[in-house]
């Protein structure tokens, strides 16, 4: 064994491309141990621990290179001199940014470096984009709505043939491998495969999972569309083959808001033909709710359905009057309205309405010229306000989607709003869809939100059903 | 590999193109992001470039195109009298550069060309003469790309002159250029004074006969491999050919020296003729390049660019798939250092079938290549780099043999593909020399131009037209 090192005196790098050049040496043949850095104190310990001799190099500062190399024979550290200079050299030269490469204009330019393309385009141009990505071979989410049904069919038959698959068009949420796309709540990977035309239903399912000790590895939005006659579930129904095919997914659930009937067959077909036990959430049909659908999914996981996390309102009594949903996530407000619907009649789904309404903000009435409310909480904020100045409505139901891409701190805005509205005497109940490990801290914003007076549920149904029972309380009495 | 098994299992690496929130969602999962700086496509090119991109055969097409433009494999194998061997070049016809011209829509230098060429074929006596046989239309005028051929500035042929030969051996493909006048007042930039005229009959006396003999003597000159090494000394293969042009003379070297065509004397004032010009390996370049893109061309829905040239007047380009049309726009005026005291009022509009360099991946395409180029056409070596670096947004391949050595021997951006023109906005850059807006000024500068937009929108929305119109009948 022979320990070589080499001082290059006023000799700079940094030190991701010593760590690099490291790493290179290191897995050099015949090389036993290898250190490239510059000799700072810490790094000259280092060195000394690791075996080499620090006479070697008591003159070195910390603006002096050290290249140490423990290597079988000589020709061994000749070949890794040989390999440094590549990884010192080479960098360099491309680093110049004389050399930089221009930045690039179409996903073409670089998917040779991708696996996947996130595009987010207007609508109009989105397919020109996403047939790009499809021809380089790249899987592709289109967070881009508005793209026509043909341009979309086209793509899902495109990917078909090559396959790949096509996320969307309009598809908010998905989890490939457990990193987060668009809107997206941080969990960890586990035995859950979703496939899903809900953006927001996805979220609730992973939070409610997440918050049962549960993981998602792969939840694989399709668009809003996919349900559609006209693209006959193509996602959908690939996406659930593979997932089937997949050793590491135990459960499947396929979630949706309500889709064609005779496309929802054939995916109900698709799934019982699974090996994998799969649980269907067609939101809209008869007593489903997502919270069910995770409760089903916990049984066939041998779990228990745990009580989802909930932070009661701080005072129980509020005025009379009419319910108001403000909804930013559309599944979540589905969701509701079907349970709503059920104990109090009918629910409006327009703001005009004088009786009891539930609205979806992230609709595309609501989202022209601005960014979508989860993103954006203004004109939620301002009917926030005008809910609570209205003696006709007695209960606000509203949802708070946490996660990768949503507002860094939604609570902080709507605490003072809230916190009117309950002084008004309106009772504000929260549906936080949300996890612990979501960068806005679930938890915290929980605390934020029932400080202002709201009482908080992690399960978007049981916020639901609290607030319907809050009107019916007052319609009884 | 299951299904969707990369998708499900692999650590993603993501491209991602339009909202900057989403990408950075993914940075702070630490997830690899490569974002694309998006922008709008082109005004009124958005439908046509949906269209094109849902039909496979655009995708197959180009596939086919940029290989054929690829393997072609010029050799110079003679130089001969154009009336003996360009097509069509019989009776009263000169060819020209660029697009399609009338005499009327001809720019100064164009038309100081053409009654040079009129002296030279002795079919009028004085330039007033000239002009007027012109203006009564007694020659006909046709683009060289129409002929096999192709010519720098005012790229006027006129049957005496002779030409480069440059064949593929592989297939037979042959194509034509003049031999260069050198600098100063010459014919293609549009003088015709008795000095011009006097050196083109030397040229077809002399120069013609000398370097052909040498040409038969020596075996054919492969063009390719010439090229390639004279990128590496430092030439773009447009503005600046000392190395090609060196090179060129060192491969015929011997053989000059042998020949019995012409007396001692005149055999080396052929050698000093060539020695003296840079640029005599410009039209070598060309000719190579026509029977590069002639091979390339008429391959049904192809979006590959085939010609880029201009006539001073217009710019005009054609694409693979599109039969011969030409897509046309003004021809714009080139950015540049101006000889003297010439300045941009003294420049013409944007002139010569020279840009086929860039056609195939040399010219500004290959500035990286190239640094000593800004020396002459403006700019810095840094831009020069960047140039061509841009260049590889809106290209099909990248050359196997045309190699930049600061690029780590990367090949040079090839294949200019018009629906990435129109997607990116990128235009291709071309370095060119700058003629003088008045016949008979010759050249006032060399610089940098960009071809224009329109042409290739147009070219786009043309092919989209053909794509949906076979898809319908």
């Amino acid at each position: 064994m022979i320990d070589n090192v080499e001082v290059r005196r006023g000799t700079y790098h940094d030190s991701v491309r010593l760590m690099q050049a490291s790493r290179a040496l290191q897995q050099a043949a015949g090389v036993e141990e290898a250190l490239v850095a510059m000799a700072t104190d810490l790094n000259c310990d280092l060195l000394a621990e690791m075996g080499f001799d620090p006479e070697a190099i008591a003159a070195a500062g910390p603006n002096d290179l050290i290249i140490a190399v423990r290597a079988v024979d000589e020709p061994a550290v000749a070949h890794a001199r040989l390999i440094l200079q590549e990884a010192l050299v080479a960098k360099a030269v491309r680093d110049s940014p004389m050399l930089a490469t221009p930045a690039a204009h179409v996903i073409g330019s670089v998917a040779s470096e991708a696996t996947l393309a996130l595009i987010s385009v207007p609508g109009e141009h989105a397919f020109v984009e996403a047939m790009d990505a499809l021809r380089h071979g790249l899987d592709v989410m289109v967070f881009s709505d508005n793209v026509p049904i043909a341009q979309e069919v086209q793509l899902k038959r495109s990917a078909d043939r090559l396959g790949l698959l096509v996320m969307g068009p309009d598809c908010g949420t998905a989890i490939v491998n457990g990193v987060g796309l668009g809107f997206a709540n941080v969990v960890q990977p586990g035995p859950v495969g979703i496939v899903g035309a809900a953006g927001t239903g996805i979220q609730q399912l992973c939070c409610l999972l997440d918050d049962a000790g549960v993981g998602v590895r792969n939840a694989l939005g399709t668009g809003s569309h996919d349900l559609s006659v006209e693209v006959g579930g193509l996602s959908t129904l690939r996406g659930l083959e593979a997932l089937d095919a997949d050793p590491s997914t135990e459960v499947l659930i396929v979630a949706s808001k309500p889709p064609a009937p005779e496309v929802a067959e054939r995916v109900r077909a698709a799934a019982a033909e699974c090996v994998t036990p799969t649980v269907l959430a067609y939101l809209g049909e008869e007593g489903v709710t997502l919270e069910g659908a995770v409760g089903r999914t916990l049984d066939l996981l041998g779990k228990a359905v745990p009580a989802y996390a909930s932070w009661p309102a701080p005072t129980d009594g509020h005025r009379p009057g009419v319910l108001r949903g403000l909804f930013s996530g559309g599944s979540l407000g589905s969701e509701a309205v079907g349970l709503a619907v059920g104990a109090l009649g009918e629910v409006g789904r327009e703001e005009r309405g004088a009786g009891h309404t539930i609205i979806d903000y992230g609709e595309d009435e609501y989202t022209r010229g601005r960014a979508h409310p989860m993103i954006d909480q203004r004109l939620r904020l301002q009917r926030l306000a005008a809910a609570g100045r209205d003696s006709r409505v007695g209960v606000i139901l509203l949802d708070v989607v946490l996660g990768h891409g949503a507002h860094p701190d939604p609570a902080s805005e709507l605490a003072p709003v809230i916190a009117d509205a309950a002084a008004e005497g309106a009772a504000v109940v929260v549906s936080l869809c949300g996890t612990n490990g979501d960068p806005q801290d679930r938890d915290r914003q929980a605390r934020v939100l029932n400080e202002a007076g709201a009482a908080v549920w992690l399960s978007n149904a049981a916020a639901a059903r609290h607030a319907v029972s809050m009107v019916d309380e007052v319609a009884d009495g | 590999m299951g299904e969707l098994e990369r998708l499900l299992h692999a650590e993603p690496v993501v491209v991602t193109a339009g909202i900057e929130v989403l990408a950075a969602a993914l940075g702070a999962q630490s997830v690899a992001v490569h974002r694309i700086d998006w922008r709008p496509p082109f005004g009124g090119t958005e439908v046509a470039l949906a269209g094109l991109a849902a039909s496979p055969k655009v995708a197959e097409a180009n596939e086919i195109a940029i290989a054929r433009l690829l393997e072609v494999r010029p050799h110079l194998v003679d130089v001969l009298p154009a009336g003996e061997v360009v097509p069509g070049l019989a009776g009263r016809t000169f060819l020209h550069a660029g697009p399609p011209l009338s005499w009327e829509q001809a720019s100064g230098p164009m038309r100081g060309a053409l009654i040079g060429a009129m002296l030279y074929e002795r079919l009028a006596a004085t330039p007033e003469e000239a002009a007027s046989k012109l203006a009564a239309g007694g020659v006909e005028l046709s683009p060289c790309h129409h002929h096999r051929a192709a010519g720098p500035m005012a790229g006027v042929i006129s049957p005496s002159m002779p030409v480069l030969v440059v064949e593929n051996p592989a297939t037979g493909g042959v194509a034509y250029s003049t031999l260069n006048e050198g600098l100063g007042k010459v014919l293609r930039y549009g003088a015709y004074a008795p000095e011009v005229i006097d050196r083109l009959r030397w040229m077809e006396r002399v120069l013609g006969p000398v370097i052909g003999d040498a040409l038969r003597r020596s075996g054919p000159l492969d063009l390719r491999s010439l090229i390639a090494q004279a990128l590496q000394m430092g030439d773009d293969g447009h503005n600046r050919n000392r190395a090609g042009t060196s090179l060129l003379l060192r491969a015929i070297g011997a053989a000059l020296v042998e020949s019995d065509v012409a007396t001692v004397a005149d055999r080396s004032a052929v050698y000093s003729f060539v020695d003296s010009n840079d640029h005599f390996m410009l039209n070598v370049v060309m000719a190579a390049g026509k029977l590069i893109v002639d091979a390339a061309s008429g391959i049904e829905y192809s979006s590959l660019v085939t010609t880029m040239a201009r006539n001073g007047t217009e710019f005009g380009i054609r694409v693979s798939g599109t039969g011969g049309r030409w897509f046309t726009a003004p021809a714009p005026v080139v950015d540049g250092l101006y000889l003297g005291s010439f300045t941009a009022d003294d420049a013409n509009p944007d002139i010569g079938d020279s840009a086929i360099t860039e056609t195939i991946g040399l010219g500004g395409f290959a500035m990286a290549a190239s640094p000593a180029i800004v020396g002459f056409v403006g700019g810095t070596a840094a831009g020069a780099v960047q140039r061509t670096l841009a260049m590889y947004e809106i290209t099909m391949a990248e050359h196997p043999s045309y190699q930049i050595p600061i690029l780590e021997f990367r090949g040079t951006p090839t294949g200019i593909d018009a629906t990435l023109v129109a997607r990116t906005g990128v235009l291709p850059q071309i370095n060119t020399g700058i003629a003088g807006k008045e016949a008979g000024v010759g050249m006032v500068g060399a610089g940098l131009v960009e071809a224009p937009m329109e042409c290739f929108a147009d070219a786009v929305k043309s092919l989209a037209r053909r794509l949906s119109d076979d898809a319908a009948a």
